[in-house]
């Protein structure tokens, strides 16, 4: 788990997206990814994945999340006093959760069923709460709010691919349209273990085992 | 008697690891020693047999829909549902911080094994996800400390079962990329294996 902060010096009149601002959103999504690398946000990553629609959904909500959660704490870096940060982290998540949930309710009422009380998890996700401790307490804003999205986009791409293929062999379908029906397979036979529980944690760890294994990270 | 069946649904069949996968991050990072895992697991019970009863209290009397009705005629038109998740945080937080301020008190002990572990609770989503389910599933305050309870109770003794796995796992030979977070992952759904075998019972 890499959870050091990066305060590498800032060159007068950077670029908008330097070297090394584009690493911090390249870096999560592959060498340093917050859920296979890391092992942060694993509950939110396995708990909605049965099917594509709802997955996105929740991709999304994490993304705003993070971007602007981690842009709030950096603002308020050098006024938040040590000993109550996790309160202040926990109070700016929740309001921005608030946000995502309400709207949800007003624009997406199945979604919002469906998803139920996942949303609300947002806030104790891992992800969030790492990135702010590890990145957004001591860098400038606009590099949190690279970084935020990189962790999103690192999330979100994990729990799509997990979500693809417990909605393929689980019920056959792709975002829910029916793929093997369309290429004239009928009758496709689905296993049931992909849509329980049991089926995420196993291909997450195919997906863990696999991209560990190109990118040649060994845990000890 | 029905509590009696709420408490072994909530700790086999409903268990919160394996059925609703919270309190995943904990779960994983704190499994490599039985010893850790069992402060993990105690603490765990601890702040969520308090904190569930005490959220239902919040939830009945101040944030449903017509809850503050007891202050007059004139409240009954207020929902502040929408306050849910801020204010349960709010509350598990300090739960938390009220926990250990009393544990650190009265027994030293028990405070130096649960220590570290206790405000890591804060951000485990077992204990929101719990108040949560209770809010979403219209508990009876009884049902609620029932439920709380018998919850933590689930997660201690998967915690504990998962770190006596891995604790025999280190004598053996697991390819380089599966190691430590992989390999958990499949003992993780294995285990999620024998707790279906719970689903058919029904109490």
């Amino acid at each position: 788990m890499s959870t050091e902060t990066l305060e590498a010096p800032v060159k007068e009149k950077e670029g908008l997206l330097s070297k090394r601002r584009k690493k911090f959103v390249t870096d999560p999504l592959n060498d340093d990814n917050p859920i296979t690398i890391q092992v942060l946000g694993i509950c939110s990553a396995l708990a909605v994945t049965t099917q594509m629609k709802p997955t996105l959904v929740m991709a999304l909500s994490v993304i705003f999340v993070m971007i602007f959660s981690n842009l709030a704490i950096s603002l308020l870096r050098n006024a938040i006093p040590t000993r109550v940060r996790i309160i202040v982290q926990l109070a700016i998540v929740a309001t921005l959760v608030t946000l995502v949930n309400e709207v949800l309710k007003a624009y997406a009422f199945d979604m919002y069923k469906e998803l139920s009380v996942f949303i609300g998890l947002i806030i104790t996700n891992c992800i969030v709460m790492g990135r702010l401790e590890a990145f957004a307490l001591g860098n400038k804003p606009y590099d949190s709010v690279l970084d935020g999205l990189g962790s999103g986009l690192g999330y979100s791409w994990i729990i799509l691919l997990v979500a693809f293929f417990r909605e393929i062999w689980g019920s056959g379908k792709v975002f829910g349209y029916p793929v093997f029906e369309a290429i004239g397979i009928e009758n496709f036979a689905t296993n049931g273990l992909m849509v329980s529980p049991v089926g995420a944690f196993i291909v997450l760890g195919f997906i863990i085992w696999i991209q560990r294994s190109k990118t040649g990270y060994v845990e000890h | 008697m029905d509590l009696l069946n709420l408490g072994i649904k909530s700790i086999f069949i409903e268990n919160m690891v394996f059925a609703y996968f919270l309190g995943m991050c904990s779960f994983l990072a704190v499994s490599k020693k039985v010893s850790t895992a069992f402060g993990l697991g105690l603490a765990v019970v601890f702040v969520l047999g308090i904190t569930v009863p005490i959220n239902w209290l919040l939830n009945e009397y101040v944030l449903k829909a017509g809850a503050l009705t007891w202050l007059g005629a004139d409240f009954a038109s207020i929902d502040l549902t929408f306050l849910r998740f801020i204010m349960f945080i709010a509350i598990i937080a300090a739960m938390v911080q009220l926990v250990e301020m009393t544990i650190e008190k009265f027994s030293p002990s028990l405070y130096g094994s649960l220590g570290i572990f206790l405000p890591l609770i804060a951000v485990n989503c077992a204990i929101l996800g719990s108040s949560l389910f209770m809010a979403q599933r219209d508990y009876t305050l009884a049902e609620a400390s029932v439920f709380g309870f018998s919850s933590g109770i689930g997660f201690f003794l998967a915690i504990i079962a998962l770190a006596a796995i891995r604790e025999k796992l280190r004598y053996s030979q697991v390819p380089d990329p599966l190691k430590g977070l992989g390999i958990t992952m499949f003992i993780t759904g294995l285990m999620g294996i024998a707790f279906m075998s719970f689903m058919g019972i029904s109490l």
